[in-house]
């Protein structure tokens, strides 16, 4: 894409150089990081969902998250966000410590999810969305919401800046509609959108192009770079290798709770580890392409070998790594 | 056949007690439940902590009105809190259990032999309403060939509709405010709320205590206009009238309560009326029906004449048929 090039985009420019000389390994250091997690653990029962030791993520830079599915990807974005308890563990966002805090106060220091599952408020118009995800809002008080004099001229404020943010993710023509009514991938822009309402530092997506159809992927692919060109850090958990490639400055591998590589998308594509995470180290084939809805919308699907009782990914198949191709030409 | 009483029977439940009384407690269940989706099913216990509050001060103590009103306000807060604090952080169904078995232990204190000094036990208490009718200041009474109301009837439905219209202009203040809109938001999703830095527990502690207190002006109203309180009055089935109100008027809409209510008392007023006077004239033959079952058949009918009105019109009377159709995600 045009937006790519670097004299267009000084942000991306700006990533790829101060991620250049960081090492490729589990757990790299990196020049300028916005978070820094430490010993992350969570178990459910028998089963250790997430066991991270150490990472750290790139201020201003896009970074995917990957891995097959049950890595523990989604419960580590539940624990950063405080919206789940690790076990052990403790990272720090801006240099502040965020473990023990609420997920609502998580948000408010600047670190904003969403959901792998969408989570739009069915029936509320798409407007009151938007106008719901601005913060400090004066007539959020109880009393204070009872004179609308008090707040008035705040809600008109929020409701330019929604409006803008509509127009931008093309959800304008659709300001007052029940956000129920919109189609899957419209709530998933539409849930980007409300996120950037909150005016994150950083927001994490989970799976934002899952159930996106490959006309809107390329819009919210457009979306995503220009945050960063905002000045904005996103991480974010995506199966399709070809989106990987194209927006991601820096890319985290995780299996079976822990991170097993970083790199460059192109390096940690080719990384045999990350192949047999993916595959199973017999690289005996794909199970059940059905098991999750980011199967459907995945590049293409490596032949379906039958399953035949394999350790590997559900939709191994569907997710694998290609190996680099087309690119940098 | 006795059609001027029917009839007027009928008239005056329109605007009768019993109307005002469960259109309050309407309105605050349906900020529970139609704004905020707290499934609260013992509504019927924050009028009756109210009434026995303002009851047991005046009664038993020999203090004042306005403090009693004052101790009966109290009490409705204490309750939201004891009932909200410990459940409101858990699934929404525990709240439906919790408050369920909580209006029932309320009623059997009301109605215990040990408090009984106090509470005046399964007889209630009567005579804490000389204050209130102190204050009337209506000297003649209304009998016109349609309705008619004594002076003292005159002045309950005065004070009840002035307090619904004060409770009506509460919730659409609050409701087009953006704290309604958080509480709206709440209702359709609260991890997404929670996402976007809101304080949703506090949120849902807020509406408790909202809908708590403003039903309970319908436990004041209740005990003022019999003059006499008595436990049996809050079962759970005084509850189950309330949801029937709430849904039938349209849950989430400022009027639907007040419209429900009215609906709802001038049918079963009517075919009460009707039912005894079809059968004293012989319409209805002693071999169907007499007039002792007179009373559960016009309780059946009602039942019947709502469900088909649920069947065809889900959304009650104000609803809005699509967005009740979004629930169905
Ligand atoms: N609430 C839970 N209770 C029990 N197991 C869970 C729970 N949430 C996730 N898991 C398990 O943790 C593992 C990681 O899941 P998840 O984080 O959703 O993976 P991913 O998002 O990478 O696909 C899976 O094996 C999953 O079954
Ligand atoms: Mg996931």
């Amino acid at each position: 894409m045009p937006a790519d090039q670097q004299t267009d985009a000084p942000a991306k420019a700006r990533a790829v150089a101060a991620l250049a000389d960081v090492p490729r390994e589990p757990g790299a250091k990196k020049p300028d990081p916005i978070l820094v997690v430490d010993k992350v653990v969570r178990r459910f029962g028998g089963l250790t969902a997430v066991n991270v030791g150490h990472v750290e993520i790139q201020r201003g830079a896009i970074t995917a998250l990957i891995g097959p599915n049950g890595a523990g990807k989604t419960t580590f974005f539940n624990l950063l966000t405080g919206f789940d308890k690790p076990d052990e563990g403790n990272w720090a966002f801006n240099g502040q410590p965020l473990q023990g805090v609420a997920a609502h106060k998580v948000a408010r220091r600047g670190m904003v999810r969403t959901f792998q599952l969408t989570k739009s408020l069915n029936r509320l118009s798409v407007i009151d969305n938007m106008r719901l995800g601005a913060t400090g809002q004066r007539g959020e008080n109880f009393w204070r919401a009872l004179i609308p004099g008090l707040w008035k001229k705040q809600e008109q404020d929020v409701t330019e800046r929604a409006d803008e943010l509509l127009a931008r993710f093309k959800l304008d023509a659709k300001r007052e509609d029940f956000a129920g009514s919109l189609s899957g991938g419209q709530r998933k822009l539409l849930e980007m959108a409300r996120a950037l309402m909150v005016n994150p530092e950083m927001v994490m997506l989970d799976e934002p192009m899952a159930g996106v159809n490959p006309a809107l992927t390329q819009s919210l692919l457009g979306h995503v770079k220009g945050l960063r060109e905002l000045g904005m850090t996103v991480l974010f958990v995506e199966h399709d290798m070809d989106m990987v490639r194209d927006i991601s400055d820096w890319v985290i591998v995780m299996g079976q709770g822990e991170v097993i590589a970083e790199g460059t998308p192109d390096e940690v594509m080719a990384d045999q580890r990350v192949i047999d995470a993916y595959l199973g180290a017999h690289h005996d084939g794909a199970a059940d392409p059905d098991a999750d809805p980011a199967a459907d919308t995945a590049g293409p699907a490596a032949p379906a070998a039958p399953a035949a009782g394999e350790p590997a990914g559900p939709t191994a198949g569907a997710t694998a790594p290609k190996p680099a191709k087309e690119d940098g030409q | 056949m006795n059609w001027d009483v029917i009839f007027s029977v009928s008239l005056e439940s329109l605007i009768g007690l019993s109307t005002i009384v469960y259109a309050l407690a309407a309105i605050g269940l349906n900020v529970h439940f139609g704004y905020t989706g707290l499934l609260n099913f013992g509504q019927s216990a924050f009028l009756g902590v109210a009434a026995y509050g303002m009851a047991i001060t005046v009664t038993t103590f020999g203090q004042p009105f306005w403090l009693g009103i004052l101790v009966g306000l109290g009490g409705v807060v204490v309750l939201a809190l004891l009932l909200g604090i410990p459940t409101l952080r858990l699934r929404a169904d525990y709240l439906a259990i919790v408050t369920i078995a909580a209006a029932e232990i309320v009623r059997l204190l009301f109605r215990s032999v040990t408090l009984s000094e106090w509470t005046g036990g399964s007889d209630g208490l009567q005579q804490f309403s000389q204050s209130f009718y102190d204050m009337n200041p209506y000297s003649s009474p209304i009998e016109t060939t349609l309705i008619s109301f004594s002076t003292r009837e005159l002045w309950v439905l005065t004070v009840g509709w002035v307090l619904v219209a004060i409770a009506l202009l509460i919730v659409w203040l609050l409701m087009r405010s953006p704290w309604g809109r958080v509480i709206k938001a709440i209702r359709e999703d609260e991890d997404a709320v929670r996402s976007l830095g809101k304080n949703v527990f506090s949120y849902k502690i807020q509406a408790l205590i909202l809908g708590g207190v403003l039903g309970s002006l319908g436990g004041f109203v209740f005990a003022l206009g019999l003059a006499a309180i008595q436990p049996d009055t809050y079962g759970t089935e005084f509850t189950f009238y309330m949801y029937t109100i709430v849904i039938l008027g349209g849950a989430a809409r400022v009027f639907g309560p007040v419209v429900g209510s009215m609906i709802f008392w001038f049918l079963l007023t009517f075919i009460n009326a009707l039912l005894p006077s079809l059968i004293s004239v012989g319409a209805i033959p002693s071999s169907i029906m007499t007039t002792n079952q007179a009373g559960a058949v016009g309780y059946i009918l009602v039942g019947i004449g709502l469900m088909l009105l649920l069947i065809f019109r889900p959304q009650g009377i104000f609803g809005d048929k699509k967005e009740v159709m979004l629930d169905a995600r």
